[in-house]
């Protein structure tokens, strides 16, 4: 084999790990790099308008298509502005790899022009980072930095790159198996445990299933019904579970915690066995601890094991993939004699049903005013559900979570852990990447959709056709909820009655805009939004002191919740 | 008062692991009381000796986010073994007239070494457990210590008996 400048060998590494997408803004730091990107036709790059927006792309990408995500930035401030983004993938356990370009390796340490510790910055924020400061290393270093990306709990992983590293010259070796002593995740749940949880399930009266973000990310969903439907368990799911249970089967609750269902959180509150597969226990779903499933028995699978007895201690605590742990279930019940049920189910499943006739998640119509959860129905229905939704932060993410029944794993995208505004967009820039012939809708506020407006270029010059549906209500809408129902109506700097006209917003920057005013002009707006095969904003004002409900207030308990 | 751990951390000996374990700490809130750190007779691996202190569960989630880093091989809490614990001091304490003959005494019950003599003072090395050092400086501390300077705790598990 011939010598290979590093540059190279990160594009050839980059190839090998079966990357064909880039998200990235170049800079001195990285000009090699995007250098040899020029002799890469296999490696197509976005340049976006903001190295976070980088990220969030990558973050969406991987989330539609199970791959990692790839983001490439420069050093010092480019290295700064992808860490809300990184952050929001460790939060949420979403592969990517992040590579920055770092000084040259005999100026570190100098206060050099753009440089940063972007490592030190990064440590508790990434899975794991690096900075590679022998050439030698560089090609296992990237070949590792993937492997643990994508295996066990996923997460983010950035590589630091030194200009130097990137301009100098070896013969490389390119690794094919990964070894890590002190790495090794455990996939496979412990036969004994699983048959222990199978029994205590067996014996419940109220059992419930309460899903996350790992149920997606394991690919568990098949499983997860196959289990659900068998025993005819109920099913709950946090934010980040949505679509891993099929919204519209007759066992499922709807969302769990702060805004959740009512019959979600009563089942909570009176459930005798509680599974958790691939969540958390997140205080947003918890509200207050002590009273969280008060009198149930509690299961826990988690691919993590500090997930398990971290905020809450479990009963049974389940290390492995939720994928292989519900199968493992599904196997064993097939030896159990058959029992009918549907039968054995009805009183719990009545009750439930009876929560659900007392406080149905709904909303007051209005035939003058937009109501925001009318806007998001209306996507759901002219997108059949099919469509892949990424979400902003706020009252916007809630009434998508509520209100946009999601039929399949990962056709929803939000920053559920870290609660980044400005996620949606360039997310949805990721997912159309990765699902070019899909129906890419980001839900947004009017707040949230100004943190990251920047990338309408991106998704114009790229031929994106991202739809933007922004519930313009011309406040920080979340916050001034909290405003207007714990602190008398204060609205401290929640106003956006100073905003920009989004739609000539998006016609400057060559995208299409479109306006609703009325709530007869919704399904309008959606039908031609979706038949514009370019990227469009739909503004759509909306009732400005619309709250989102139920809602438990932080810190109590999920039976407290106040209803509309 | 809540319940001291030590706990044993074997890591890979490369720069920045150890802000890692303390970055860990310091992030999550977790206590530590004392860190001592070296190579093994393996260079590739650093072991790091650490005292925290918390509850079963506190403990319980230390273990596993410790365990979670890459960087780290191998994590034994010893306090659930039997095991054998050293700290050392370094003590300059002074010593003139009366006092010079009577911090030796002292010096010589606890097996502590002399290792600097001036004019005024000695100073002094004590090794022995948390518990015996602090001994050795309570008794000294009539005397009047300068200057003191102390190792954190290290600790080895004890060999199977039979």
């Amino acid at each position: 084999m011939k010598k290979m400048t590093g540059a190279q060998i990160i594009l050839e590494c980059l190839e090998r790990e079966g990357v064909k997408h880039i998200f990235g803004y170049p800079g001195g730091a990285v000009i090699d790099l995007y250098d040899e990107l020029t002799r890469r036709p296999n490696l197509k790059h976005f340049l976006v308008r903001h190295e976070q927006a980088a990220v969030h792309a990558a973050d969406g990408y991987a989330r539609a298509s199970s791959k990692v995500g790839v983001a490439l930035v420069t050093s010092g401030p480019g290295a700064t502005n992808t860490v809300t983004g990184i952050a929001s993938a460790y939060m949420d356990s979403i592969p990517i790899v992040v590579f920055t370009g770092q000084v040259p390796t005999a100026l570190i340490g100098n206060d050099a022009f753009q440089e940063v510790d972007i490592v030190g910055i990064t440590r508790p924020c990434t899975k794991h980072n690096y900075l590679v400061t022998d050439i030698n290393k560089l090609a296992y270093t990237i070949h590792e930095a993937f492997h643990i990306a994508r295996s066990g709990r996923p997460g983010p992983v950035l590589v630091d790159l030194p200009k130097n590293i990137q301009q100098a010259s070896i013969v490389p070796k390119f690794p094919e198996e990964i070894k890590i002593k002190s790495y090794n995740p455990t996939y496979h749940a412990n036969p004994r445990q699983v048959r222990r949880a199978l029994d205590l399930i067996l014996q419940a009266k109220q059992p419930l299933l309460y899903t996350g973000g790992g149920i997606v990310l394991s690919d568990a969903g098949e499983e997860l019904r196959k289990f659900a439907e068998a025993l005819q368990i109920p099913v709950t799911s946090t934010l980040m579970g949505l679509g891993g249970f099929d919204g519209t089967n007759p066992l499922w609750m709807g969302m769990l915690g702060m805004h959740g269902t009512y019959r979600a959180n009563m089942a909570v509150s009176h459930c005798d066995v509680l599974i958790a597969v691939g969540a958390r226990f997140d205080d947003r779903v918890t509200g207050k601890l002590e009273e969280f499933a008060p009198h149930a028995k509690i299961i826990h699978i988690d691919i993590d094991p500090s997930s398990i007895s971290k905020n809450v201690v479990v009963d049974i605590p389940i290390v492995g993939d939720c994928r292989d742990a519900l199968k493992q279930l599904n196997n064993l019940l097939l030896d159990k004699p058959a029992r009918d049920w549907a039968n054995l189910r009805e009183p719990w499943l009545d009750t439930i049903a009876n929560w659900e006739k007392e406080h149905p998640l709904s909303y007051t119509w209005s035939d003058t005013v937009i109501k925001p959860q009318f806007v998001v129905e209306k996507l759901w229905e002219l997108t059949q559900g099919e469509a892949f939704i990424t979400t902003e932060v706020g009252q916007n993410q809630m009434w998508a979570a509520q209100f946009y029944k999601f039929k399949k794993p990962r056709r929803l995208m939000t920053s559920g852990g870290l609660g980044a505004m400005g996620y949606g967009f360039p997310a949805a820039m990721g997912v159309q990447v990765a699902q070019p012939d899909a129906i890419v809708i980001d839900i947004a506020g009017d707040g949230s959709i100004l943190m990251n407006i920047q990338e309408l270029v991106t998704v114009v010059e790229n031929n994106l056709p991202v739809k933007i549906a922004i519930l313009n209500n011309t406040y920080l809408g979340m916050v001034r909820q909290w405003q207007q129902l714990l602190y008398d109506k204060r609205y401290s700097a929640t106003s956006l009655a100073a905003q920009p006209d989004f739609v000539k917003v998006a016609e400057a920057f060559g995208a299409v805009g479109l306006r609703a005013t009325k709530p007869e002009e919704v399904e309008p707006v959606i039908r031609e939004a979706i038949n514009t095969p370019r990227p469009v904003v739909m503004d759509f004002r909306v009732e400005p002191e619309e709250c989102v409900m139920p809602m438990v207030p932080a810190g109590k308990a999920m039976h407290e919740m106040l209803l509309a | 008062m809540e319940p001291r751990h030590t706990i044993s951390v074997w890591v890979e000996n490369i720069p920045g692991v150890l802000s890692r374990v303390t970055g860990l700490f310091s992030g999550r809130g977790f206590n530590i009381e004392s860190l001592c750190v070296a190579e093994t007779m393996d260079p590739e691996v650093s072991r790091i000796t650490l005292v925290s202190t918390g509850d079963e569960q506190i403990t319980e989630q230390i273990i596993k986010q410790l365990h979670k880093l890459i960087n780290v091989i191998k994590v034994v809490d010893l306090s659930e073994m039997d095991h054998v614990e050293r700290e050392m001091a370094l003590v300059r304490v002074k010593a003139e007239d009366k006092s010079r003959a009577e911090v030796l005494r002292i010096a010589d019950i606890f097996r502590c070494r002399v290792v600097d003599v001036s004019a005024a003072t000695y100073t002094l090395e004590i090794t022995g457990n948390h518990e015996k050092i602090r001994a050795v400086l309570d008794l000294l501390k009539v005397h009047g210590i300068l200057e003191e300077v102390r190792t954190g705790t290290l600790a080895i598990q004890r060999a199977k008996k039979e």
